[in-house]
């Protein structure tokens, strides 16, 4: 499942960049940076609540295929000019992040 | 490799917004350079928590990249408070961040651990009251 597919899936509200042929490899959950920074692998999809520009820049070192605000929270202006200024994609969704990383499951597995 | 590849930054230690960029502008450089994703991961986490150290504490300093034959090696050096323990600073979970500093996401007591980890070898010169020089290597 692409991320276009998943996105529709779970009715993602894109934010910034695209979700067109971007293909995702595991999920990473979580708030603190540094936590983030060194858990988020290459093509991982990051479910976070934190909004600020700091997100963007660890979701461009890290590789991560897209970042996925959980709980409405809208990106910060300066993160969304350095989310478009780094080509980094941006959804956001109501659910919780408890919710998400459920959701992403079934949707998976509902394809298997 | 006729010359060494140099790189220098200022990181700016008013600006929480702009922290990482030193970090994301050498993560660029090193991919122009065909360098492989995993040499480009350890600098770029290396030399990304080692910024945001130094915006916290340490009202920002300089990052100097040094790109040789066989290792990279990054220097970050600031005029700040210094480590009083760097013992403790190095354990996970140790922090001394301010709550608002936490509020955005940091302060989770895993930078000097992460620098640690995603590097060959790694120096810390401090002094509390002058600064902290901290000299990371990854290996080629």
């Amino acid at each position: 499942m692409n991320l276009d597919e998943l996105s529709k899936a779970l009715e993602l509200t894109l934010i910034a960049g695209e979700t067109a042929d971007k293909t995702w490899h595991g999920v990473y959950a979580g708030d603190l940076l540094s936590r983030a920074m060194s858990h988020v692998k290459l093509d991982n999809l990051w479910i976070t609540i934190m909004s600020n520009a700091n997100v963007i820049a660890v979701a461009s070192l890290t590789e991560a295929c897209a970042v996925i605000l959980a709980e409405g929270v809208e990106l910060l202006p300066e993160a969304l000019d350095a989310a478009v200024d780094n080509g980094i994609t941006v959804l956001s969704s109501t659910r919780t992040v408890n919710e998400l990383c459920i959701a992403i499951h079934e949707a998976v597995a509902g394809r298997t | 490799m006729a010359e060494n590849i140099r790189f220098h930054f200022d990181v700016d230690g008013e600006n929480f917004t702009s922290a990482g960029e030193a970090s994301v502008a050498v993560k660029k450089k090193l991919r122009q350079l065909g360098f492989s994703p995993d040499v480009i991961r350890k600098v770029s986490i290396a030399m990304y928590e080692g910024e945001i150290n130094m915006v916290i504490h340490a009202n920002g300093g300089t990052a100097d990249v040094e790109v040789t034959d066989d290792e990279i090696v990054i220097v970050l050096a600031d005029q700040g408070p210094g480590i009083p323990n760097v013992e403790m600073a190095m354990q996970e979970g140790y922090s001394t961040a301010r709550d608002n500093i936490r509020a955005l996401g940091f302060g989770a007591g895993m930078g000097l651990p992460n620098m640690k980890k995603y590097t060959d070898e790694m120096e810390i010169d401090t002094e509390v009251g002058v600064g902290t020089t901290i000299t990371m290597k990854v290996y080629l």
